[in-house]
């Protein structure tokens, strides 16, 4: 039975990864987003379902707890803030490589360096250009509401398990702080040994006299075996790029303007649009879910008309870039943004329409 | 109906308590609901807000600029969000500590005396829900069925027991709501 409760985006995280049978979380604290950890250690969730939880001694230590249970086949995580999740990067990379199947939350906040606790989304381009070094992908969601943060847990492993990639759910300072409805499910049971021996054949679960050695690693010496690496991994991505697209559009089919924004910005976007529309401007918007595949193909085919377009986000210009690529730079795309922790207003993002591009 | 609110005061005078309180009333009568605390590194004392928002729909951006409500609990917070409440829009505030009290012709202005009862009740703790009350009494977004609810969902089990003196706050609050200012 569906159970309604009002929580923080971070504890929709906590809450959703041990109702969907998570196996093993281990993280480090960071604002914005330590509620996550704190509301797993509140639950006693290995009571629950047998899932660990672990406080790791670093970030670095983190993301490689998780790449050791990611070898076994379990369903492993953590989350940190933009900070941590720079300690993680050499981790990510290692794991895209050996394809490995795991979630990493970002609730991001201003930066660079250290920054500020506060909300941003500046992480766009660390997150899906890749922030750690090789040809790699990271399947990455973008929520706006605090059902999507409980609900991509899920989806985030399913994507995992499916494409044997690290998935990366980026959320901010204010999805993870507010508190809003959420649906909850029962308790799932986590996977058994015997489900993860038949499921996943790469998966350590112990050598048996009946089957050959299996090598997890992201390491080969010989280039041209290095070079089939790559390939396979550019074909799955492809294969991920056909099939994963997800973004919402919300007025769209009479606008002569668009605002682009995911996360919170879509959600400061939205309310920008009912402003905008009150004074008989037709402004759409479309939020990209996945930022990585992102929507190129819609954002290209529901603008084709527009007049312009405006890119909102915590960052000083990092979507745009995908929305610029998307469009071709057929029509006019322009940026507004605040940040370093700085949360722009539905007041200014209207005032950014007029300004550039009436 | 969509009621955008912002609750602001100093950190420790309940302040995020009363949010979440009326936002889990919500949530009791099945309301769309969010509520966005500001989370700087505030500490006791310092300032102190939450923007509460009730629906009937999915709500747009959970922090906003313009407010259909502000409760306004000192003066920093008074300075702050006095010019942000919308044109024919609601100010309650208790008078306790304030210098300059608000001016706008063009939004209704009410006082609740909230410190001083609840000093007389000889319990600060429920200054916060006296407040409410206040409000409730201008706005009544939420049933007071449901502000039972709420308070049985957001305070711990072990402090039931003072969900009685929580109501009877309520009532007074809405008893001694004094108009300054109504269009």
């Amino acid at each position: 039975m569906k159970e309604l409760k009002l929580m923080k985006g971070n504890e929709a995280i906590a809450e959703a990864a041990i109702r969907c049978g998570v196996d093993g979380y281990f993280g480090y604290p960071i604002t914005p987003q330590s509620e996550i950890l704190e509301h797993l250690m509140s639950e006693n969730p290995y009571d629950k379902t047998g899932m660990v939880v672990l406080q790791a001694e670093s970030e670095t230590a983190s993301i490689n707890m998780v790449y050791g249970g990611a070898c076994l086949g379990k369903k492993v995580m953590t989350s940190s803030s933009s900070p941590g999740i720079s300690l993680m990067q050499e981790g990510l990379s290692y794991m895209a490589g050996a394809e490995l199947p795991a979630l990493v939350v970002n609730v991001v906040r201003g930066g660079p360096g250290l920054g500020t606790i506060q909300p941003s989304q500046a992480d766009y381009f660390q997150t899906v250009k890749g922030g750690g070094h090789g040809d790699y992908r990271l399947i990455t969601l973008a929520p706006a509401f605090v059902q999507e943060m409980y609900d991509f847990v899920e989806l985030a492993f399913e994507l995992a398990f499916k494409y044997r990639n690290p998935v990366m759910i980026l959320s901010d300072g204010i999805i993870g702080q507010v508190m809003e409805k959420v649906e909850v499910d029962d308790y799932k049971s986590r996977w058994t040994n015997e489900y993860i021996r038949e499921q996943f054949p790469w998966a350590m679960t112990g050598k048996t006299a009946d089957r050959p050695h299996r090598i997890i690693t992201s390491l080969e010496l010989e280039a041209s075996r290095q070079e089939k690496v790559n390939l396979r991994l550019q074909s799955k991505y492809k294969d991920c790029e056909a099939q994963e697209v997800r973004y919402e559009t919300t007025q769209c089919e009479d606008a002569d303007y668009f605002i682009v924004a995911y996360g919170s910005s879509a959600r400061i976007s939205q309310k920008a649009v009912e402003v905008a529309r009150e004074n008989g401007i037709k402004v759409g918007l479309i939020r990209p879910i996945t930022l990585w595949p992102f929507p190129s193909k819609a954002i290209q085919e529901i603008t084709a008309k527009a007049k312009g377009i405006l890119c909102v986000e915590m960052s000083a210009g990092q979507l745009i870039e995908d929305v610029k690529l998307a469009v071709e730079c057929k029509i006019p795309v322009e940026h507004f943004g605040r940040f370093g922790g700085i949360i722009p207003s539905p007041a200014e993002v209207v005032e950014a329409l007029h300004s550039k591009l009436m | 109906m969509t009621e955008e609110i912002i609750i602001a005061g100093f950190g420790g005078q309940g302040v995020l308590s009363m949010g979440k309180i009326l936002a889990y009333s919500g949530v009791m009568q099945n309301k769309e609901v969010s509520w966005m605390p500001s989370y700087g590194p505030e500490m006791r004392g310092g300032t102190s807000n939450v923007t509460v928002i009730l629906s009937d729909e999915r709500i747009s951006s959970p922090t906003l600029n313009a407010y259909d409500t502000a409760i306004i609990l000192n003066q920093q917070s008074m300075d702050k969000f006095e010019s942000s409440v919308k044109p024919g829009g609601v100010l309650v505030y208790d008078p306790n500590g304030i210098t300059h009290h608000p001016t706008r012709k063009d939004i209704n202005i009410y006082q609740v005396p909230a410190t001083e009862k609840a000093s007389e009740m000889g319990n600060m703790k429920f200054f916060n829900m006296i407040i409410l009350g206040g409000f409730l009494k201008v706005k009544p977004v939420v049933k007071e069925e449901f502000i039972k609810k709420g308070l049985e969902k957001s305070l711990p089990v072990r402090h039931h027991g003072l969900i009685p003196d929580n109501l009877k706050a309520v009532t007074l609050g809405s008893e001694i709501l004094k108009p300054i200012n109504t269009l």
